[in-house]
């Protein structure tokens, strides 16, 4: 390992994937190298079959890579069997999806305190834990509702109490935002907001910019290979022509499409 | 920003002043605020221009001020841009030629463009979010709501640019 790299959260070297059909391969990854802090949080945009989505799941270990490596706080993971690599994402890793991937048959409750008990809360702890995160999400009242009767913006709220069940140090997430409106989103940003600003590190895909743009850093990626990685500058006053003369009331540089016109 | 003069005088007549004041409660913290200066340089031109008219009104404590009122010829044109419909936006983009000149000026690293475009557009997106933030009132969100969705378009834009020409 390179100096440094103990403190990393999660590191990548290398990674490709290759996927193999009937005679063709088409390489989605061609050698991601990745660096994720603790609590920090980074967003990967790109184009669709860039490989954004291929990347998140091999990091999270739905999928295997072809070739690299995958280091979780210090620990090579990606050689790790099946099952040793689940019981420490259990712990350490949550996952957010697009279509929320709740399990249908069982209440709110139910879906979010199984993850608790799977990452090995007790019984009681599992339910405390629960409790304290529907009603931060303020979604109490749905409890004891099967998922199904839930908006889109309140199932992925239940998806994100889910994921955030064991407290992980990383918070995965794809397309969190990718099915629902404009007031879902916010909410989801908001919670990933809390979640950030809790310590938790989060990676997410996306192609909603708005959401890309909470990030402390955004990864472009681009026909399997990382072309940009840049830390989100904060906006700052006068940063843009136009915003000195706009007066004290514009803090922030502005597109032009809300300049006065004559 | 003539129009949007001609739109407030056309409920009733107006200073400088009241004019900047009307347009800042209208649109709120989502816009710019207009300078006094810039206003009364439009209203000067509209006077000239024949579409308002204007007179002073004596005051005992203070100096004059000059009340501007709509013509019939500024109802008219008023009208006429309301019953228009407005342009999309821009076909001629500053960026695009940038990025489709790069090589002519000797710079032909258009992934560094690309990445520089985007990087500047997500930090414009960032202050919107945080202007959203900041704003409780209907108007000025719908109009932050909009600029988000053409920023939206641009990085759309940008990524097929990068497509076609990286």
């Amino acid at each position: 390992m390179t100096e440094g790299a103990d403190s990393l959260l999660l590191r990548t070297v290398g990674l490709t994937k290759i996927f193999r059909g009937e005679g063709v391969s088409v390489p989605a990854l061609r050698g991601v190298d990745l660096a994720l802090h603790p609590g920090e949080f980074a967003a990967i945009i790109g184009p669709s079959g860039s490989g954004k989505s291929t990347l998140l799941h091999i990091v999270g270990g739905l999928e295997p890579p072809t070739s690299g490596e995958i280091w979780l706080n210090g620990e090579r993971v990606d050689r790790l069997s099946q099952a040793r690599w689940a019981i420490l994402r259990r712990r350490h890793v949550g996952f957010v999806f697009q279509f929320f991937n709740l399990v249908s048959n069982m209440t709110v409750a139910d879906n979010v305190e199984l993850a608790a008990l799977m990452g090995g809360a007790s019984r009681k702890r599992a339910k405390e834990r629960r409790e304290e995160l529907l009603a931060e999400l303020g979604l109490q009242a749905k409890a004891d509702a099967a998922p199904a009767r839930l908006s889109g913006g309140e199932q992925q709220r239940v998806a994100l109490a889910r994921a955030m069940a064991n407290r992980p140090s990383l918070l995965l997430a794809d397309e969190p935002t990718g099915n629902l409106d404009s007031t879902g989103s916010q909410a989801v940003l908001r919670l990933l907001g809390t979640a950030h600003a809790d310590g938790q590190a989060i990676l997410l895909v996306t192609h909603d910019a708005r959401v890309a743009s909470a990030a402390d850093r955004v990864i472009s990626l681009f026909d399997g290979v990382v072309v940009d990685d840049a830390a989100m500058a904060l906006p700052r006053l006068g940063t843009m022509p136009g915003a000195a003369e706009a007066g004290p009331r514009l803090r922030a540089p502005l597109p032009d499409v809300l300049k006065l016109r004559g | 920003m003539r129009m949007p003069l001609l739109a407030l005088l056309a409920k009733e007549p107006a200073h400088g002043y009241e004019l900047k004041a009307q347009l800042e409660k209208v649109f709120g913290e989502a816009y710019p605020s207009p300078n006094i200066g810039q206003i009364y340089v439009t209203l000067q031109r509209l006077e000239r221009d024949g579409l308002v008219c204007s007179q002073d009104v004596v005051q005992t404590t203070r100096p004059n001020k000059r009340v501007y009122e709509l013509t019939d010829a500024g109802r008219e044109a008023l009208v006429s841009w309301m019953d228009r419909p407005s342009d999309g936006p821009r076909v001629r983009d500053d960026f695009f030629m940038k990025l489709v000149l790069s090589e002519h000026a000797g710079a032909s690293d258009r992934l560094g463009l690309i990445n520089s475009q985007r990087r500047h557009y997500l930090s414009q997106m960032r202050a919107l979010t945080e202007l959203m933030d900041a704003c409780d009132r209907r108007i000025p969100q719908l109009l932050i709501e909009g600029a988000m969705l053409h920023l939206q378009a641009d990085l759309d834009w940008l990524q097929r640019c990068q497509e076609e020409m990286v």
